[in-house]
C-alpha cells in the first residue's frame, strides 16, 4: 500500500499535541530562570515534566488507536512564525503513526531516565542544571518528531544538537569532556549543513517547507533533484545518527553522564537520521540512487561499529560501538525502501529499550565500582549486584537476538529484508547484516563475560578507595527492569499479528519483501551465526581470564581500538587543514583582541585600518568630510536627474 | 519690486545720516585725547585687564548675556502679538500667556539656581 | 500689496486651528519637561532625583496613552498641516515611548556606582578642579538630565510627525540640544564626554545648517515648505529641478547625519563612546528611530512621486551601500565595544536605509518592525556595558571582558543574547527583521543591496561572535573588572530587552501585523 499524506485539522484530544513539548520546555525554562531557587525540587519538576509529557503522548495514543487507520493523521497549527509577504514559516505539529511511536519512545525512556538521573547524579552539586538539559533535550526532541514541516523539524535538530553538546561537556572540568562535546558539535555541524541545504533545496523546488507539499510532490519531481536532496538529507543524518564517515564523535560523547548516553546517545537523539530518512520516504522512493547509497552506508557503519565494539576496553565505548552498528541495521533498513522502512522503525524501538537498559546496567556497575569504566577491572560482579546483573543480561539476549527477546524479531526482519532487496546488492548487504549480527553476538558476550562473570579485577581507584560494589538503590533499578520487560517483550507484541507493520504502513507504506532464501532457513542460519559468535567470546573471555592490563593484540585490534582510525584519518584530512585554518585566525584573533588588527582576512582587516585613520577624532576633518559627502550627494543627485 | 522701494530709501536715508553725522563730528568737534577716549568702548564699567595667555571670560557675563537674549527673543515674539491683538482675540491672549509661562519656567529655574547672582 | 502696509493685513488673521487632542503624546512630553524644570526650581536637592525619575516614567507612559487612544483613529493632518497623525507616526511614537521607558530606567541607575548616577556632580566644574571634587563630596548631582531627556523625547515625537520642514526643524533641534547637553555630562572621563559633546554640537549645528539651507532650496522651489506642497510640484514641475534636487541633497544631509549614515557618520563612535552609557544606549535607540521616521516621511511624502523616487532611490541606495560597508569594515577593528556597538549602529543605518530606499508598503512595515526590536536589543547591550566597571568607570576595552561569562554569567549571556539577534542569528527579533527588509527589498527589485547586506551581515557575525568568544572562552583575567549589581529597575529592564528580543524572533507575527497595518496608513 502507498503512503499518502493528508493530515486534517488537530480538534479535541488531539489539540494537545502541542503541550506534549510545552510541559519538558516549561520545565527547561522553569528551571533555567529559577537557578539556585529550585535546587531544592528541581530534579522532581523535571522529572514530574517528563512524565506529564509521557502520559499525553499515552493519551494522544490511544486516541489514534480509536480512529481507523486512514484517519490517523492530525495538523496542529501553532502560529506563522515569519508572516512576510512571499514567505512564510509555520510553526506546527503533525501527529500520526509515525510521529507518536517516537514521542511514546522519546517521553517513555526519558521519564525512566530521569527517575534514574535523580539517584545518579545525586552527589552532583549542579543536578538542577542537568535536569534543565535533559528536559531542554526532551523538549526539542519531541519538536524534532512532531514538527508539521521541515523547518521546524530542523530547529528542533538544533535543538538536540545543542542539548547533545551542554550534555556531553557537563562535566566541563574534565577537559576530556569539553573536547568530546565541541567535536560533537563541530561533526554534526557538517551533517546540519547538509540538512540546512536540503531543507532549502525543498523550498525552492516545492515554495514550501510544510510535510504536505513536499511529500505529496515528490513523486512529480525531478529525479535528479530528489536524489540530491535524498543525499543532503543522508548527510544530515549521518552526522547525527553517527554514521560513516561522521561517526566519530559519538565514542567520545560518552564522556557525558551515563543516563544521557542511554538517553540521547543511545535510544533517542541518535536515531533522528532514521526518523528524518524514514518521515522523507516520498523522496527517497522517487530516487533509488539515493536509496542505495543509504544502504551502503548504513551497511559499512554497522560492520564499523561492531568491529570497534569488540575492542573496546571501556564498557560505554564498547557500547557505544553497539550503538553505531545498531543504527547502522536501522539505516540499512531505511535504505531499503518499502520493504524496510516498518522493520527501521521497529529496530529503532526495540534497540530504544534494550540499549538504554544496557546503558542504565553499565552507569549502575560503574556507580558500584567508583566510576571505573574499564571492564579489565571489573569480573564477577554478578554476585554483588543481581539486579543489574539480570536487567543487563535480558538486554544482552534482546540485542544478540534470541529468540523471543525483542531483538530477535527486529533484527531478522531487517536480515531477511535485506536479503530480499534482491540482485547483487541484496546478497552483499543481506551477507553484511549476518556477518554483523556475528560480530554483534561477539562483543556483546565479551562485554558481559567480563563484567558479570570470572574473577575480580578490582583495581583501587586514583584515591586508593577500593571499589565495594554493591547494588544501586531502587529508584535506580526500577527503570532498569522496566527497560529489561520492554527488551523482553517488545519485539513479540509488535510482530503479533504483525501489528506494528499495520500500525505504520498508512504512513510508510510496506511491500512484503521476497528473500531468495527461504525465510526459516535464513532464521536458522542467523542463529547459527549467533551461537558461533557467543562460542568464539567463550573461548576468549570466558575459559581464561581477562588479564588486567590489555595485551598488544593483533594489528585489527589495535585497530579498531583507535576506532578504525576514524580519528587518525579525521585529523590527517580535516583536522590538519582546519588546524593551519584556525591558526590562522586565532592569529588574527589574538592581533584583534590585544588591539591591533584582526579579520577574516588580512585584507579586510588591512582595509578597516586604512579606513579607520579617516576617523581621526578632529570635528573639522570630521565637517570637511560631512562637507564632501553633501556635495557628492548634490552632484549625485543632479547626475541621476540626468 | 515697487514695494521695497520704500525700504531702499529709508536705508540710504540712515546711511546717508550715518555718514554725515561722523564726518560733521569729526570737522567740528573739538579734539582733547586723555586715556580714556583711547580706551575701547564698554558701556559703564571701567575694562577689566587682558590676564595672562588670553585667560577665560567669567562665565557670569556669559550667563547674563544668555538671560538677555532669551527675554530679548520673548520681546520679538511679544511685539507682533501686540500688533495684531485685536483680531488675535483670546485664541492669541492664551498662547502668549501659555509661551510667557514656559520663559518664566526658566527664569525661576535661573532665579532659583542662583543665575541671578552675580558673586 | 506694499510692505508697508502689512500691518492692515493683520485684520484678517484667522486663528489657527490646534488639534491639540491629536497632539497629546508630545504636549505631554513637553509639559513633563516642563514640569521637571520646575522641580528643579524649587525642589529641595535631596528630593529631586526621586521626583525627577518618578515625574519623567509618569509623563512618558501618560504619552504612551495617549498614542494608544488615538491608535486606530483616522490618519490626518493636523495643526494646519504642520503635523501628521497616521499609523506611521503613532507607531513610531509609541516605539520612541517604550524605548525611552527603559532607556529611563537604565539611565536613573544609582547601585552600579556607589550610589551616584551616570552623570557629574555638576556639569559646570572644571574636570579635575577643587569644585569638582566638593560638588561630589557633597554627593550633589545633575538631576537636569531628566527634563533635559524629556525636552529630546518630546522632539523626537514631533520628528517622525512633522510634515512641515520647518516642523522638521524645529523638532531636530529639540531633540538634539538637549542630547548634546547630556553627552558632556558623564561622571566617569569627563574630558572625553566633554570633546564627545562638543563635536557632536559642532557637527550637529554643522548638519543642521545644511538641513535648513536645503529647506530654503525647496521653499523655493515649491514656495512651501510643507511637504503635501513640495509633493504636488514634483509630481506637476512648474519650474527646473535643479534647485529640489540640491535642497533635497541638504536636506537629505541633515537627516543622514542623524541615523548615522556614510560619509556623515564619524560623529557616531566618538560621541556614542564619551557620552554617559545609558544616554549613549537611548541615543543609538531612539534618535534612529525618530530620524528614519522623518527620513521615511520626507522621501515618502514629499518626494514619493515616481519621477522623483528615480532620481534619488539610486542615490540613497549608494548611501545605504557606503553606510553598510563602513559600518561593518571599521567595526571589525574596534577593540572598545562602545565603539564597536556604534559601528554596528552605522551598519544597522545601512540596513534600515534598505527598507527606506525600497519604498514600498512592504518595506516600510519592514523598517517598522526593525526600529524596536534593534533598538530594544540595543539599549539592552549599553546596559550591559555599565554594569562592568573599573576604578574610573566603566571598562568598555575588551581585552578587560576575556572570561567575563564565568565571573558574570547573567549579564554576560544577555549580552551575548543582544550580540547574537545583532548578528541575525534565527530565532531572534533582528533576524526577523533583516528578513523582513531583505525579504521587502528583493520583492522591490533590488537584489544588489541584499547582496551587500547579507555580504556585511557575515562580516558583522565577525566582530559581534567575537565578543561572546571573548567573554566565554578566554580566562578570566586575575584583575578582572567588578561587576557591579544593578537595582531591579535595570534588571527588569534587561529582562524586558532580552524577553523581547527573544520572543519577537519566536513569535514576531504580533508586531509584524502591527507594523503591517500601521505602514500602510501615511496621511497625505
Amino acid at each position: 500500500m502507498t503512503p499518502s499524506y493528508a493530515p486534517v485539522a488537530a480538534t479535541g484530544t488531539f489539540a494537545l499535541t502541542a503541550w506534549v513539548i510545552l510541559l519538558p520546555l516549561a520545565g527547561a525554562a522553569i528551571l533555567l530562570i529559577g537557578g539556585r531557587r529550585t535546587n531544592r525540587w528541581g530534579h522532581l519538576l523535571g522529572c514530574a515534566a517528563a512524565i506529564g509529557s509521557f502520559v499525553l503522548g499515552a493519551v494522544l495514543f490511544f486516541a489514534l488507536l480509536a480512529k481507523p487507520g486512514a484517519q490517523r493523521s492530525y495538523d496542529q497549527h501553532v502560529y506563522t512564525w515569519i508572516p512576510v509577504p512571499g514567505f512564510t514559516a509555520d510553526v506546527g505539529f503533525h501527529l500520526d503513526q509515525l510521529s507518536i511511536v517516537f514521542v511514546l519512545l522519546i517521553t517513555g525512556v526519558g521519564s525512566l531516565i530521569h527517575i534514574y538521573s535523580v539517584a545518579y547524579m545525586e552527589h552532583d552539586e549542579n543536578r538542577r542544571k542537568f535536569f534543565c538539559y535533559l528536559n531542554l533535550f526532551l523538549a526539542a526532541m519531541l519538536v524534532l518528531v512532531l514538527a508539521d514541516n521541515y523547518l521546524l523539524l530542523y530547529a528542533g535538530w538544533e535543538g538536540v544538537g545543542l542539548a547533545s553538546y551542554l550534555l556531553i561537556g557537563f562535566w566541563q572540568h574534565k577537559p576530556s569532556a569539553a573536547v568530546a562535546a565541541k567535536k560533537a558539535f563541530i561533526v554534526n555541524r557538517v551533517g546540519d549543513v547538509g540538512l540546512s541545504i536540503a531543507v532549502m533545496l525543498m523550498y525552492t523546488t516545492f515554495g514550501s517547507f510544510a510535510f504536505g507539499p513536499v511529500l505529496n510532490g515528490a513523486s512529480s519531481a525531478k529525479v535528479g533533484t530528489m536524489t540530491a536532496i535524498g543525499l543532503l538529507l543522508l548527510l544530515g543524518a549521518c552526522g547525527k545518527s553517527a554514521q560513516f564517515p561522521l561517526q566519530s564523535w559519538l565514542l567520545d560523547a560518552m564522556e557525558g553522564p551515563t543516563p544521557v548516553s542511554a538517553l540521547i546517545h543511545a535510544a533517542t537523539m541518535v536515531t533522528a537520521g532514521v526518523y528524518l530518512i524514514v518521515r522523507s520516504n516520498a523522496i527517497f522512493d522517487v530516487s533509488p540512487n539515493a536509496r542505495l547509497v543509504v544502504t551502503i552506508i548504513g551497511a559499512i557503519t554497522l560492520m564499523f561499529g561492531a568491529i570497534i565494539g569488540c575492542a573496546k576496553d571501556d564498557i560505554k565505548k564498547a557500547l557505544a560501538g553497539s550503538t553505531m552498528s545498531q543504527i547502522g541495521y536501522m539505516i540499512l533498513a531505511a535504505g531499503l525502501g518499502p520493504i524496510g522502512y516498518v522493520f527501521a522503525i521497529m529496530h529503532l524501538i526495540t534497540h530504544g529499550f534494550f540499549k538504554a537498559g544496557l546503558f542504565l546496567g553499565a552507569g549502575s556497575v560503574m556507580h558500584g565500582m567508583n566510576d571505573d569504566v574499564n571492564m579489565r577491572h571489573y569480573g564477577a560482579l554478578r554476585k554483588f549486584m543481581p539486579w543489574t546483573y539480570v536487567t543487563f543480561g535480558l538486554g544482552y539476549l534482546a540485542i544478540i537476538g534470541v529468540p523471543p527477546f525483542s531483538g530477535y524479531w527486529s533484527k531478522d526482519k531487517i536480515i531477511e529484508a535485506a536479503f530480499a532487496q534482491g540482485g547483487t546488492s541484496g546478497w552483499i548487504l543481506g551477507c553484511a547484516a549476518l556477518l554483523g549480527a556475528l560480530v554483534t553476538a561477539f562483543y556483546m558476550t565479551r562485554v558481559v563475560l567480563m563484567t558479570f562473570f570470572g574473577q575480580k579485577r578490582w583495581v583501587p581507584d586514583a584515591e586508593g578507595h577500593e571499589p565495594h560494589p554493591h547494588e544501586s538503590p531502587w529508584i535506580m533499578v526500577v527503570p532498569m527492569v522496566v527497560l529489561a520487560v520492554g527488551s523482553v517483550a517488545a519485539g513479540f507484541l509488535f510482530s503479533y499479528h504483525n501489528a506494528f507493520v499495520n500500525w505504520l504502513s498508512p504512513v510508510t507504506g510496506f511491500s512484503e519483501g521476497h528473500s531468495p532464501i527461504n525465510t526459516a532457513v535464513l532464521q536458522v542460519v542467523t542463529l547459527v551465526v549467533v551461537a558461533l559468535g557467543i562460542g568464539y567470546a567463550y573461548l576468549g573471555y570466558g575459559l581464561q581470564q581477562a588479564p588486567s592490563t590489555p595485551p598488544l593484540g593483533s594489528f585489527a585490534t589495535r585497530a579498531a581500538r583507535q576506532d578504525l582510525y576514524g580519528d587518525a584519518f579525521n585529523e590527517l584530512v580535516f583536522m590538519r587543514g582546519g588546524q593551519y585554518l584556525t591558526r590562522v585566525l586565532v592569529y588574527f584573533d589574538m592581533k584583534g583582541v590585544d588591539g591591533v588588527v584582526n579579520g577574516v582576512s588580512a585584507g579586510l582587516g588591512g582595509s578597516s585600518g586604512r579606513l579607520r585613520k579617516l576617523q581621526s577624532g578632529f570635528v573639522r576633518s570630521y565637517a570637511l568630510s560631512m562637507f564632501g559627502g553633501a556635495t557628492l550627494l548634490i552632484v549625485a543627485l543632479l547626475l541621476v536627474r540626468g | 519690486m515697487d514695494t521695497y522701494v520704500p525700504v531702499l530709501i529709508l536705508g540710504l536715508i540712515a546711511g546717508g545720516f550715518a555718514v554725515f553725522s561722523v564726518i560733521m563730528g569729526a570737522m567740528t568737534g573739538p579734539k582733547r585725547y586723555n586715556r580714556a577716549k583711547y580706551d575701547s568702548y564698554e558701556c559703564g564699567i571701567e575694562p577689566t585687564p587682558q590676564p595672562v595667555g588670553g585667560g577665560r571670560f567669567p562665565v557670569k557675563y556669559y550667563l547674563t548675556a544668555m538671560l538677555f537674549i532669551v527675554f530679548d527673543i520673548e520681546i520679538v515674539f511679544l511685539y507682533p502679538w501686540a500688533v495684531a491683538f485685536d483680531s488675535l482675540g483670546w485664541f492669541g491672549l492664551a498662547e502668549m500667556f501659555l509661551f510667557i509661562l514656559t520663559v518664566f519656567v526658566a527664569y525661576a529655574y535661573v532665579w532659583r539656581r542662583g543665575g541671578l547672582e552675580w558673586d | 500689496m506694499s510692505i508697508l502696509a502689512a500691518s492692515s493685513t493683520t485684520a484678517t488673521f484667522v486663528a489657527p486651528h490646534v488639534e491639540f487632542g491629536k497632539l497629546s503624546p508630545m504636549l505631554i512630553a513637553f509639559g513633563t519637561a516642563t514640569l521637571g524644570i520646575l522641580v528643579e526650581a524649587f525642589a529641595p536637592r535631596k528630593q529631586r532625583y526621586g521626583i525627577q525619575v518618578g515625574l519623567a516614567l509618569v509623563g512618558i507612559a501618560a504619552s504612551f496613552a495617549a498614542v494608544l487612544a488615538l491608535a486606530g483613529t483616522t490618519a490626518s493632518v493636523v495643526a494646519q498641516g504642520s503635523v501628521a497623525v497616521d499609523g506611521t507616526t503613532l507607531f513610531l511614537q509609541g516605539t520612541i515611548l517604550v524605548i525611552s521607558f527603559v532607556a529611563f530606567l537604565v539611565i536613573a541607575e544609582r547601585k552600579t556606582d556607589q550610589n551616584q548616577d551616570a552623570f557629574a556632580a555638576q556639569g559646570a566644574s572644571v574636570p579635575g578642579s577643587a569644585a569638582e571634587r566638593e560638588t561630589t563630596r557633597r554627593g550633589w548631582q545633575t538631576t537636569e538630565v531628566y527634563p533635559l531627556l524629556m525636552f529630546s523625547v518630546g522632539g523626537m515625537l514631533l520628528f517622525p510627525a512633522a510634515n512641515d520642514l520647518l516642523t522638521m526643524f524645529v523638532a531636530l533641534e529639540a531633540l538634539s540640544l538637549p542630547l548634546y547637553l547630556v553627552c558632556g555630562l558623564a561622571r566617569h572621563r569627563r574630558l572625553l564626554s566633554q570633546e564627545a559633546a562638543l563635536k557632536y554640537f559642532l557637527l550637529g549645528a554643522f548638519s543642521s545648517a545644511f538641513f535648513l539651507y536645503g529647506a530654503a532650496m525647496l521653499y523655493g522651489y515649491a514656495g512651501s515648505v510643507n511637504l503635501a506642497v513640495i509633493a504636488q510640484h514634483v509630481a506637476h514641475p512648474t519650474a527646473g529641478s535643479t534647485l529640489l534636487y540640491t535642497g533635497v541633497a541638504l536636506l537629505g544631509m541633515g537627516l543622514l547625519f542623524k541615523v548615522g549614515a556614510a560619509p556623515f557618520h564619524m560623529w557616531t563612535p566618538d560621541v556614542y563612546q564619551g557620552a554617559p552609557t545609558p544616554v549613549t544606549g537611548f541615543m543609538a535607540a531612539a534618535t534612529k528611530i525618530a530620524a528614519f521616521g522623518a527620513l521615511v516621511r520626507v522621501l515618502d511624502v514629499g518626494l514619493g512621486v515616481n519621477s522623483a523616487e528615480n532620481v534619488w532611490r539610486p542615490v540613497m541606495q549608494a548611501v545605504a551601500i557606503i553606510t553598510m560597508i563602513v559600518g561593518g569594515v571599521l567595526a571589525l577593528t574596534q577593540r572598545d565595544i562602545k565603539r564597536m556597538l556604534a559601528y554596528s549602529a552605522i551598519l544597522n543605518a545601512g540596513y534600515l536605509l534598505i527598507g527606506v530606499t525600497s519604498t514600498t508598503a512592504q518595506a516600510r512595515a519592514a523598517v517598522l518592525f526593525y526600529l524596536p526590536v534593534y533598538g530594544v536589543a540595543i539599549i539592552g547591550a549599553f546596559a550591559v556595558v555599565t554594569l562592568v566597571r573599573d576604578a574610573g568607570g566603566e571598562a568598555t576595552d575588551l581585552s578587560r571582558w576575556a572570561g567575563l561569562g564565568r565571573r558574570a554569567p547573567i549579564p554576560a549571556a544577555l549580552l551575548a543574547v543582544f550580540l547574537l539577534a545583532f548578528a541575525g542569528i534565527p530565532f531572534t527579533s533582528i533576524f526577523i527583521g533583516k528578513f523582513a527588509i531583505f525579504q521587502a527589498a528583493l520583492a522591490a527589485g533590488s537584489p544588489d543591496l541584499v547582496i551587500v547586506a547579507v555580504l556585511a551581515s557575515a562580516l558583522a557575525a565577525f566582530f559581534y561572535l567575537r565578543v561572546v568568544v571573548v567573554m566565554f572562552f578566554s580566562d578570566p583575567l586575575p584583575q578582572g573588572p567588578t561587576i557591579a549589581h544593578p537595582s531591579i529597575a535595570v534588571k527588569t529592564a534587561l529582562a524586558v530587552a532580552a524577553f523581547a528580543t527573544v520572543a519577537l524572533g519566536v513569535a514576531p507575527s504580533l508586531l509584524l501585523h502591527l507594523a503591517n497595518n500601521s505602514a500602510g496608513i501615511l496621511a497625505k
